[in-house]
């Protein structure tokens, strides 16, 4: 990732964020649209904001609007939670990030992902599913009470619909340096058509939208992948060439190079990447944002919520491959006119000699294959990643505004219908103050970065409060709200520690050859650990509540409920099984 | 998913491949005819005729599959 990426960088692809600052500057078009290309993504809007207007007498309840009635089956409420996922410039900023630090990226794919989708399904979801819940901090306050739920709720709300805010103007960068689109026509399109389909249909418009959109992801992204394999030969060939062009073996190597953080190209030791990627961040925000939560939250019964992300974790292993692998295709395929090889560099080393950066390795190799149509297709992929994480954000926000701060704390008694309303209005609410925030990063190019990190303060706490809530008895209300907080002080301590002196790095990380992306990493594993001995330290000092108030809510305290039983093929354990036999396949084939 | 009433999300998505297949489709056919090669990497692998002609076929598939008619 990014020299200077957070948590949200690395969980949500924004690496292309900072990069789109400097791509600002950049006065070339890497893509010229032919007229069935502008077919192709004109008739997109038109089918995503038709989904809205035809949803729209589908959503007039509470439960319709905020939770898709509850009616989601697993592959739709599997898919909507990979794709909430897969927007916010997932594509384009881990095919730079595959083409800068190479196969190393899949991690964020594989150990930083799937045995956190696999736990969200198997062992949290019952709990979620059973306490009814309509969000993330509405669970903290059936377990914990207001305080904690306020807390969550408010930092929640304000940082989604900044990063809501940060995605679109780094989309409407993107367009300009693809296509050339003006900034603002970009910003309005993308915000007007997403706050229709999601303000007119609720969350089942949004994960409809979500699905057609991990559709047209898969069939704009993946014949990419697939011709520069065959240019290149296979993936023994593009290995071969790799080496011989760079003569190191790190790019293709998953963790082969992380015995120290001076052996790989990410600077980053395999503790880092165990426990503070594979444990903290990734079970972080697959298993406490609402953001993702809230789609399995959206399925029919305990079952489907059990299997959408374990269905879900199948895809996500799969994703590198249209990702990851154009990354490190344009290692050894993308060539300067006069044939010698393409050198892409970092956001702040561009120049006449190198004009293009990481980040626009993946528009490059589309450039490279893609014909009229085709190419069309490509830039609707991306637009529709785009547009899928910014109607997360959006629809993610109206719910924890809505029952997590409107009717907590300012209107307790109105009617479903009122609710509703509330819910519409904060969409549209929710989508001005992204544009504001776009317009207000585009003034000042630094706040982007702050922004990013406050969002990533809170996940890593969050997930020790959440755990704790589920998984032990004895934690206390007090515990959990001053385990969330200092938590929460922890991380930002941290991050400003290293921001003003970055030798402090050594400390945090425990190595002075450590890098950027093994801050991220270690200072998610110092909130955590911070939260969860505070949130005891505080729960012992502190009355627990009676066993029987905690049933449904804490792991030990609620019967489960005994599912019927169903054939092998529609058993959760077996799924999961698969996947985690897949899962140790890939690592070790890429080792 | 689909509502007593309602349209599939599988057929709203089945339009849009359908639609977009088929103007890959048409396009790669040109190219087949005229002989016109777009200026891109591999193009007399003819990838537009293949990958359009697969999603005109899945998004029938899907079109048919789910069909708002369909019981």
């Amino acid at each position: 990732m990014n020299l200077t990426l957070t948590i949200t960088d690395v969980l949500m692809g924004s690496h292309g964020v900072q990069s789109g600052l400097s791509l600002f500057q950049a006065t070339s078009v890497l893509a010229h649209l032919s007229i069935i290309d502008i077919i192709i993504i004109a008739s997109y809007f038109v089918m995503v904001v038709w989904i809205g207007f035809y949803l729209k007498g589908k959503s007039n309840t509470g439960l319709d609007f905020f939770m898709a009635g509850r009616q989601m089956t697993v592959w739709i409420a599997g898919l909507s939670f990979l794709s909430a996922n897969l927007g916010s410039l997932e594509l384009m900023g881990w095919a730079g990030s595959a083409y800068e630090y190479g196969i190393l990226a899949s991690h964020w794919y594989w150990i930083g992902a799937i045995p956190a989708m696999l736990f969200l399904g198997l062992v949290m979801m019952p709990f979620y599913y059973i306490s009814k819940t309509n969000s993330v901090p509405g669970y903290l306050k059936l377990r914990f009470g207001e305080s904690s739920r306020v807390l969550s709720a408010v930092c929640f709300a304000f940082m989604t619909i900044l990063m809501s805010g940060v995605n679109m103007f780094a989309m409407a960068l993107v367009m300009k340096v693809i296509l050339g689109w003006d900034i603002t026509f970009s910003i309005l399109m993308s915000s007007l058509a997403v706050a229709l389909y999601v303000g007119l249909g609720g969350l089942r418009s949004a994960i409809f939208n979500e699905v057609l959109q991990f559709a047209l992801i898969w069939c704009g992204a993946l014949l990419v992948p697939i011709l520069g394999l065959i240019e290149a030969g296979g993936w023994d060939n593009l290995k071969a060439k790799i080496l011989m062009n760079y003569h190191t073996s790190e790019y293709t190597h998953l963790w082969k190079g992380l015995g120290h953080f001076s052996t790989n190209t990410m600077g980053v030791q395999w503790t880092g990447i165990v426990f503070g990627l594979g444990f903290v961040i990734s079970f972080g925000y697959w298993t406490t944002d609402f953001l993702v939560v809230q789609r399995v939250l959206a399925a029919k019964n305990l079952r489907a919520a059990q299997m959408a992300p374990i269905l879900a974790s199948v895809f996500k292993m799969a994703i590198p491959f249209f990702v990851i692998l154009p990354g490190l295709l344009g290692l050894v395929l993308l060539r300067n006119n006069d044939g010698t090889l393409m050198h892409l560099v970092g956001q702040d080393a561009t120049s006449a000699a190198n004009p293009n950066s990481y980040n626009e390795v993946l528009p490059l190799m589309m450039e490279r294959y893609l014909s009229p149509g085709l190419l069309g297709l490509g830039i609707t992929a991306l637009v529709a990643g785009f547009m899928s994480g910014m109607a997360g954000n959006v629809s993610a926000f109206s719910t924890v505004w809505t029952y997590d701060i409107y009717k907590a704390l300012i209107n307790k008694k109105a009617t479903d219908g009122h609710y509703v309303s509330v819910g519409r209005w904060s969409t549209v609410l929710g989508v001005v103050v992204s544009i504001l925030t776009a317009y207000l990063v585009m003034q000042a190019a630094g706040m982007m970065d702050y922004v990013q990190a406050l969002f990533s303060f809170f996940i890593a706490p969050l997930l020790g409060t959440v755990l704790a809530g589920m998984f032990w008895k004895r934690a206390t209300k007090e515990g959990a709200f001053w385990g969330l907080l200092v938590g929460t002080v922890t991380s930002v301590g941290l991050w400003v520690w290293v921001k003003m002196d970055p030798s402090a790095l050594r400390y945090v990380a425990f190595s002075p050859d450590a890098k950027a992306m093994a801050a991220d990493l270690f200072r998610a594993l110092w909130a955590w650990t911070a939260c969860a001995v505070v949130t005891v330290a505080v729960s012992y000092c502190t009355p627990a509540r009676p066993l029987a108030e905690l049933a449904g809510l804490v792991y030990g305290a609620t019967p489960l409920p005994q599912s019927d039983p169903v054939s092998i093929y529609k058993n959760h354990w077996f799924w999961a099984a698969i996947v985690i036999i897949m899962f140790f396949i890939v690592n070790i084939v890429f080792w | 998913m689909k509502y007593s009433g309602s349209i599939s999300i599988w057929f709203f998505i089945g339009v849009l491949l359908a639609f977009y297949g088929a103007l890959i489709l048409g396009y790669g056919i040109y190219e087949l005819i005229t002989g016109n090669l777009a200026p891109v990497v591999l193009a007399g692998l003819y990838a537009p005729v293949w990958w359009g002609g697969m999603m005109l076929a899945l998004g029938l598939f899907y079109c048919i599959r789910f069909s708002p008619g369909k019981k």
